[in-house]
């Protein structure tokens, strides 16, 4: 894999390292401190940056914004982006502006339902889906024109990800999907968060068979479990989401303040096991609000220091 | 064909409180088969409101009437020689019957009764779902004869997305994913190729997007 445009991921990744990405989600306010503060705790221990768009359907500060406090404090950001509130105007111009400011890694999503969120009553948008958001951005890179036809130049240049759901139904299309994503664009993906290990392997052996593992860098989705009750709200709550029984269990096996350790301790493993696995390029560690613990488990597992590139 | 539920008797009794004739105006047409507003709903709605304003010892009068179709000139004709004896007209008609019959009797208060909700069908009496959101261009030929339009909670052309969970949709557990369907129809008709393509961005022009749509039937005109 060579790399086409200045983004440090895609150089880590090129350069054949397993690469460590991380997420911070931005506050419920203009405070943007909070973002400085949570990459200040991180970015000695990750390659690049995430930050989500409006996760949950919760308004947050934007995801552009926050994108460009990171590069301004010289950081790598991953801007997230989710179609359900924006329309192809929009989410084109978002880009553009992105590219500005030199942010050169994009995560497209489709977003979650606003049903789930703080404003269940907004009109959603969906005018494109993440398939068609992956789409538009290669060819605003590749072709440096825009959906309308319009040409760009300079371009906008992006390393381009999305994200795949190895758990979620119906399984037999996972693979075809992640296929489609790829042929869509998609360089790199982040995947959701793994607990069951069976699967993902499964879904990784036939991704591999099709090849797509040399297509894109897959990184593999890693959430710590903090307690029990997360781990149970995960398991029936979350939609998509796969915690196997054996999980709970062993969260809840522990006493009460061992819980957040075993979680630890969980992930390391995790990461540990899946560093083996033929086709996982890197991770990408979603510590949700407990961004102290990412450098913990990056070193833990054996994953710091991170490579220097220039 | 358009479904629609009955507006809360609440809602109507506010609505023509204040006025001293009313006509209710049924359609015999899509209301009539989700029971919505057909003659039987324009009987119960006239008979319910009667007996409140007895109650209430409020002077109103409420007359009834069902024509073959309100989104139709012609038979909204039919009300012309009675129309101006009433103040208002509540009409149980969808949308476009309201709106129509408003056009046609400029100066009448014309009130809607019922609220229209989709294009839908009748799964079993009492039971409707919707079907198709009249995007103008219709793509069901490749999505295995069921719109992702209309059925994917996220409107998504090249799904499913990471949340559909045992062939239920994110958002609810008794909405089917759509994309789940459109999966095991494509499947049974031996067309899951068809899935990897990925979909172009639709263009949205024929749909609400290009603005309110008009059809001119050339071949069809006098
Ligand atoms: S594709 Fe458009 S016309 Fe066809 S069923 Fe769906 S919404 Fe209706
Ligand atoms: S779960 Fe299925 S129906 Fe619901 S938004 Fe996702 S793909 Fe669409």
């Amino acid at each position: 894999m060579n790399s086409t445009t200045p983004s440090r991921l895609e150089k880590v990744l090129a350069a054949g390292h397993q690469a460590v990405t991380s997420e911070v989600g931005p506050p419920r306010n203009c405070d943007g401190s909070v973002i400085e503060h949570k990459a200040q705790m991180i970015k000695d221990y990750v390659d690049a940056i995430n930050v989500t768009d409006n996760q949950t359907s919760v308004t947050r500060l934007c995801s552009l914004a926050a994108c460009i406090r990171l590069k301004l404090m010289g950081l790598e950001p991953v801007l997230q982006m989710v179609t359900r509130d924006r329309n192809r105007i929009a989410l084109q111009s978002d880009i553009l502006g992105a590219a500005s400011f030199g942010i050169c890694n994009i995560l497209c999503l489709t977003g979650d339902h606003q049903h789930f969120g703080d404003h269940p009553n907004a009109v959603n948008v969906f005018d494109l889906d993440s398939t068609q958001l992956l789409q538009t951005v290669r060819m605003m890179r590749d072709e440096g024109h825009l959906l309308g036809g319009h040409q760009v130049e300079p371009r906008p240049q992006m390393f381009i990800g999305a994200a795949a759901n190895p758990f979620a139904d119906p399984f037999e299309i996972r693979v075809p999907r992640l296929a489609k994503k790829a042929a869509a664009g998609a360089q790199f993906i982040q995947t959701q968060c793994i607990y069951n290990m069976e699967k993902f392997k499964l879904w990784l052996k036939l991704a591999r068979e099709r090849g797509l593992t040399e297509k894109v860098a897959i990184l593999a989705g890693i959430t710590p479990m903090k307690n029990v009750g997360m781990a149970r709200y995960m398991k029936n709550r979350v939609p998509g989401i796969d915690v196997p029984d054996e999980i709970v269990k062993r969260i809840g096996g522990v006493p009460k303040e061992k819980q957040a350790e075993e979680g630890i301790k969980l992930a390391i493993e995790q990461i540990q096991e899946l560093k083996e696995e033929e086709g996982v390029r890197g991770f990408h560690i979603m510590a949700i609000e407990w961004e102290e613990k990412v450098p913990e488990i990056v070193e833990r597992a054996g994953l710091y220091p991170r490579p220097q590139i220039n | 064909m358009i479904k629609a539920v009955p507006k809360p008797i609440e809602e109507i009794i506010d609505l023509v409180k204040n006025f001293h004739k009313v006509l209710i105006v049924g359609c015999d047409g899509c209301v009539t088969v989700c029971e919505a507003g057909g003659l039987k709903e324009v009987q119960i709605l006239a008979a319910s409101l009667r007996l409140y304003f007895t109650q209430a010892k409020q002077r109103l009068d409420i007359d009834e009437a069902t024509l073959t179709r309100q989104c139709d000139r012609e038979y909204l004709g039919q009300l012309k020689d009675r129309i101006d004896a009433y103040d208002a007209v509540v009409s149980l008609a969808c949308g476009c019957g309201v709106q129509f019959l408003a056009e046609r009797y400029q100066d009448k208060i014309v009130y809607p009764g019922v609220n229209t909700c989709f294009m839908g069908v009748d799964l079993e009496r009492g039971v409707y779902a919707e079907r198709c959101q009249a995007c103008g261009k219709c793509i069901l030929a490749s999505t295995g004869g069921i719109c992702p339009i209309a059925r994917c909670s996220k409107r998504m052309l090249n799904g499913p997305c990471g949340g559909s969970e045992k062939g239920k949709c994110e958002v609810n557990p008794d909405i089917d994913c759509g994309w789940q369907l459109i999966f095991d129809r494509l499947k049974i008709l031996g067309q899951l190729d068809r899935f990897e393509q990925p979909v172009e961005p639709k263009n949205w022009a024929s749909s609400r997007d290009g603005g309110p749509r008009k059809i001119v039937r050339e071949d069809l005109r006098l």
